[in-house]
């Protein structure tokens, strides 16, 4: 076990020192603030709205570290290193999930607050919405693992990496701003299913990119 | 332990690189495999290391092997103690970490950050990471890359040392490593 808090701290570390918290939470706001400006400035509209835009923006703020989170390990034969001790590629990956959620995921969350008093949310609506990106960030983080480890190597990586990501995150987008808590449950499933899912196919994409 | 290749035939890109090849490097032996570039060394290794699945054959490795690759691995942002000690801490052995760096006269950097340290002292703190990981078998790719004649001493000391304590080693390169009563084999 020592093995999976080493890669998980690992991973956070270095999501610190490319940037901090401070890259996707500043990204996260700057897109929660170009909504005013593209919609206009109606209080109304902003506070239905805010939902929706929040996850839009955690969305894109999770897509923006895809390329550092495993390409880099590759090219550097850290993923050869790791492999050589035995350790599984799919603890491997798990590991990945875990530090980079720890990275983005609670930043993000307490972001929300600020990003909910720039578009006049109401409180219940943003308790509902921390509560949701709680639940749903995790599966974020798995999909942007997996995707990282689909595209390392390649060349345009990043731009690939939003094509491949983005569709299929939608289910956490659909379930995290709908109403009712069924949508929160579904919200769940989704988010332990990609949890789930994850590890085991950016092992094997590692599997395939080390040879 | 020791390592067994048992007729191991390597393709890579649809290329055969090299067939049936066999041969078994004993505890306290070495192997030196040695050829041109693009010969097919570094797969050789790759394959001895299981990060390369064979065409056909059986390859026999201990449980623990150790790998000096083309790439350091190691945290270009870190200080060199603490990026060893990662490996170290996932080997379990911290306390090995001083006396590798000794070993390859690298004690007097140990707060040096890795992206600041040279071609050939990243070499040696990779192969200092080698020796402190205590695996049985040493699989050294192109290990001498970089050093210069002192650091050159400094590995091939390393390797007998290793040899002496009943270890294996398997060194791939083109250019001259003395490693004494070592079997050959030329790709």
């Amino acid at each position: 076990m020592s093995g999976f808090a080493g890669i998980a701290w690992r991973e956070l570390r270095r999501a610190w020192a490319s940037g901090g918290v401070l890259l996707p939470v500043a990204f996260f706001l700057l897109v929660t603030i170009l909504f005013p400006f593209a919609v206009g400035p109606d209080p109304a509209l902003l506070g239905r709205i805010a939902g929706g835009v929040l996850w839009s923006a955690a969305l894109l703020a999770a897509l923006l570290p895809v390329e550092r989170l495993v390409g880099p390990d590759l090219e550097a034969g850290v993923l050869d290193q790791l492999a050589v001790r035995g350790l599984p590629d799919a603890m491997v990956a798990l590991a990945k999930i875990a530090g980079h959620w720890l990275g983005f995921g609670p930043p993000l969350i307490a972001a929300s607050v600020i990003a909910a008093g720039l578009l006049g949310m109401p409180g219940e609506a943003l308790a509902r919405t921390m509560l949701a990106l709680a639940i749903g960030t995790p599966g974020l983080a798995a999909l942007a693992v997996a995707t990282g480890a689909l595209t390392a190597g390649l060349r345009g990586a990043g731009a690939i990496a939003g094509l491949v990501m983005l569709p299929l995150a939608l289910p956490l987008l659909i379930f995290g701003v709908g109403e009712g808590p069924g949508a929160l449950k579904l919200l769940g499933a989704v988010s332990l299913l990609l949890l789930a899912g994850a590890p085991f196919v950016a092992g094997a994409a590692m599997r395939v990119g080390r040879e | 332990m020791s390592l067994t290749f048992d007729g191991v035939t390597c393709a890579r890109g649809g290329r055969v690189l090299f067939t049936e090849l066999s041969f078994m490097v004993p505890a306290g032996g070495a192997l030196m495999v040695l050829g041109p570039n693009g010969v097919g060394k570094s797969s050789l290794v790759r394959v001895a290391a299981g990060l390369l699945a064979p065409v056909a054959g059986q390859v026999e490795r201990p449980e623990r092997l150790a790998l000096a690759g083309e790439a350091a691995a190691l945290d270009a942002e870190l200080p060199l103690a603490k990026a060893l000690g990662f490996w170290a801490a996932i080997d379990g052995r911290g306390d090995a970490v001083a006396a590798a760096l000794g070993a390859m006269a690298l004690a007097d950097l140990v707060q040096v950050p890795v992206r600041l340290l040279s071609t050939g002292q990243r070499k040696r703190a990779a192969l200092a990471r080698v020796i402190a990981s205590g695996a049985a078998l040493w699989l050294l790719d192109e290990p001498a890359n970089g050093l210069d004649a002192a650091a050159t001493r400094l590995l091939e000391a390393a390797i007998a040392a290793h040899r002496a304590g009943g270890g294996a080693v398997l060194v791939a390169t083109h250019v001259p490593v003395a490693v004494p009563d070592a079997q050959e084999l030329r790709l």
